[in-house]
């Protein structure tokens, strides 16, 4: 190594540490265990390394990123002790965990140390703070500018125009399959599913709260245009979950697609795109269709709560923790892999399609407590009429009948 | 063998089969009659980043109670064997009542999912156990017939289906049966058919994941044969040749009738073991075209927020009685020629 590059390194290693050490500091943690569970995705990630930062001699923090964490969490948190003491939830994955009181009231330690965090982030049911949510999410539309441009189209915005826009892409052979959605049977299907019946105006439940209410005319209108959509996206189309996609967008296989805002980011990246797909692709709104007024997707927010069963230290060590790695420097440092609601956060054009679905009035993702078993029944039985073995109307009775077994057995229907 | 003896072997096994087996069934059965406690539900105000709404939430509280009374749940008797996700019996005589022709009747009880995934659970069974069983002899014959120098690599070659770990295994067939990858490549091209998709259309998920079956399970078989054929006594073969027996007179009439009770041993181990079939669904992502008995039962465990106990060991219950009547005539033959031999 010559002289110039160990200097460098030097320098580099000394600033490391001094901000190592300042951060220490900011932390303001004496001692405790912070321990996460949380999902597997970028902004995350962001989060759960922000928070690694305040380990020190007399704190250890110790993270564990999987997909399979809404599976573990209730196990992880009945165990008293508890296993990990913060857990990263979303609106579908809090539920469960409220329905059996496994959550830590914040209250008190937001009116403590929660200075920087606004109003929108708190998650209060009947009147107590249980989670603290820091990003927004949401299916939008993702469009390749340069394909729609040499086809001649406009953006669409509706799923109409999405059907024409792809049937003329395909006919000028600009792409042969032009669409992509996340149609893998479970509950990839069942989000794209909840979310289409969205945009006609569907409700998922009765009002008086349990029973389904899916077998209409909104439900048969949402699978069939599912299936026209489908006829754009391949032969294997019922194999896509997002990984898939997002992998069909950098590939060049794909040129409209219903992507998630939190995989945005990488699509726009060049380091992780090719730069002519990165610099091409925009994103919007989720369309609207069957003339409804507001976008064909739900909302969805990302956020951490802390479990009942651990100590007073470990409590405030893991709500510090979190709250150093909810700073503003945080999004500052990572503008475009969340659209975040860390306060100071400065829109990036890879928020642009979860904005603006939120700004049209898209419906937030039901935080009701029998929606996974509804979510669950939706992604077995959908799947029938997408191969053409059944009729929409059938399907829906099926998932219908599912569900109503399911809730019967975990006690939410007579 | 004095039965003192016999025990003095047999204790250990028999009680960590007692523990581990024998106990689990029971606790498991006794599961199967119970459900989650109704839900005791309240409206409360819920706000977050969308703004505020009033929605149902479950009395946590009041549900830690209600467990703490009674923590298997409500009792429901045999209700979850009955309900349409399992045997569906109410389902199946209003099929029955209201179909006009019997093709009519099966397509509607076939699209009940206890029925669907056991219909596929015993296709599977039926198709690859005999198949294994068939082409494990066949390349053990094979084997044993080349020259001793090419032994040592073909028989690697043979055991790789084996060694391979299953899960890559089938990730690797499920890469290569894409749309875009080299099989499914090809099978496009020779059929003039861009839309051909070995992934989406049900007969062919089912197909491949028969010929997964058989490719992966075919070595256990051969290397049972393999070690019987080594046993095989030379002299009745040397006798059948001095006959004037081919080749393949010689297979039928020594070799087949000396391995059977090989083939009993592997059709017993295989049949369990198929009729259990899971990892190959996973791996291949078939679960909408192919579910089995096994993957219900993993599916109710992993119903998000309220696993479905109760459902998933009615389901292991129903898989015990349907092995137990699968060996059944196995083991009533295995007995009688027991019989005959004492």
């Amino acid at each position: 190594m010559n002289t110039y590059a160990f200097r460098l390194s030097a320098v580099i290693f000394a600033s490391a540490s001094c901000l190592a050490a300042a951060s220490h500091a900011e932390c303001g943690i004496e001692a405790g265990n912070v321990s996460i569970l949380a999902n597997d995705f970028e902004a995350l990630h962001v989060i759960a390394t922000a928070a690694e930062e305040c380990a020190s001699p007399t704190v250890t923090v110790t993270k564990n990123h999987t997909t399979e964490h809404a599976n573990l969490q209730g196990p992880a948190l009945t165990a008293n002790p508890s296993t990990y003491t913060v857990v990263m939830i979303a609106n579908d994955s809090i539920s469960g965990l409220l329905s059996t009181d496994k959550l830590l009231p914040l209250d008190d330690l937001v009116a403590e140390y929660g200075g920087d965090l606004q109003e929108s982030q708190l998650i209060r049911v009947d009147g107590q703070v249980m989670a603290i949510a820091f990003m927004v999410n949401a299916q939008h539309l993702w469009l390749r500018k340069d394909i729609l441009d040499k086809a001649g189209l406009a953006q669409p915005t509706t799923y109409e125009e999405v059907l024409a826009a792809a049937e003329a892409i395909r006919e000028q052979g600009l792409m042969a399959e032009p669409l992509a959605a996340s149609y893998k049977p479970g509950w990839d299907l069942a989000a794209d599913f909840v979310n289409m019946y969205s945009g006609f105006g569907g409700e998922l439940f009765a009002p008086d709260g349990s029973d389904v209410a899916i077998e209409n005319d909104q439900g048969v209108k949402a699978l069939e245009m599912m299936k026209a959509l489908s006829a754009f996206m391949g032969p294997d189309y019922l194999t896509f979950n997002t990984n898939e996609m997002s992998a069909r967008w950098r590939d060049n296989l794909a040129a409209i697609e219903n992507g998630w805002g939190s995989r945005a980011g990488q699509a726009i990246d060049p380091a992780q795109t090719p730069l002519e797909i990165a610099d091409a692709t925009v994103f919007a709104a989720a369309p609207t269709v069957g003339g409804g007024t507001i976008p064909a997707t739900t909302m969805w927010w990302d956020g951490f709560a802390l479990a009942r069963n651990i100590s007073e230290e470990d409590a405030t060590a893991s709500f510090r923790a979190m709250m150093h790695a909810l700073r503003p420097e945080t999004a500052e440092a990572h503008p475009k892999a969340a659209t975040w609601l860390i306060e100071g956060y400065q829109p990036t054009p890879a928020a642009a399609g979860v904005l603006a679905s939120m700004e049209a009035g898209a419906k937030p993702y039901p935080m009701v407590p029998a929606m996974g078993l509804l979510h669950r029944a939706l992604g077995d039985e959908l799947a029938d009429f997408m191969q053409d073995r059944e009729d929409a109307q059938t399907a829906l009775a099926d998932a219908a009948s599912a569900y109503r077994t399911a809730a019967r057995e975990a006690g939410f229907l007579k | 063998m004095p039965h003192r003896t016999f025990l003095a072997f047999i204790w250990p096994s028999l009680l960590a089969m007692l523990l581990f087996i024998a106990v689990p069934i029971v606790s498991v059965a006794y599961q199967s009659l119970f459900v989650e406690h109704q839900q005791i539900l309240s409206e409360v105000e819920s706000c977050g980043p969308f703004g505020c709404k009033s929605e149902v939430r479950v009395d946590a509280a009041a549900m830690a109670e209600l467990r703490a009374e009674e923590p298997m749940g409500r009792y429901n008797g045999l209700g979850t064997y009955t309900n349409p996700t399992h045997l569906a019996f109410d389902e199946v005589r209003e099929a029955w009542a209201t179909s006009g022709s019997f093709g009519n009747f099966i397509g509607r009880v076939m699209n009940l999912p206890f029925y669907k995934a056991l219909i596929f659970t015993l296709c599977y069974t039926f198709i690859v156990t005999p198949l294994v069983i068939v082409l494990g002899f066949c390349i053990a014959v094979a084997v044993n017939n080349v020259s001793a120098r090419l032994k040592g690599p073909v028989i690697f070659f043979s055991l790789l289906p084996m060694i391979v770990t299953p899960l890559i295994g089938a990730l690797v067939l499920f890469w290569m049966i894409d749309s875009r990858g080299v099989i499914g490549a090809t099978l496009q091209v020779i059929f003039n058919d861009p839309q051909l998709s070995l992934k989406a259309s049900p007969t062919l998920t089912w197909v491949t994941l028969f010929v997964y079956g058989v490719w992966h399970s075919a070595p256990f078989a051969f290397v049972v044969f393999y070690a019987g054929l080594q046993t095989v006594p030379q002299d009745t073969l040397e006798s059948a040749m001095v006959d004037g027996a081919s080749r393949w007179e010689r297979i039928k009439y020594v070799t087949i009738p000396y391995l059977m009770p090989l083939a009993t041993f592997i059709a017993l181990m295989q049949l369990m073991d198929n009729f259990r079939v899971f990892e190959p669904i996973i791996s291949f992502s078939a679960e909408a075209n192919a579910p089995s008995l096994s993957y219900m039962i993993y599916s109710d465990l992993r119903s998000g927020d309220f696993p479905l106990f109760g459902s998933a060991a009615a389901s292991s219950v129903l898989t015990i009685i349907g092995v137990i009547i699968l060996l059944f005539p196995v083991l009533i033959r295995n007995w009688r020629e027991f019989n005959r031999k004492a």
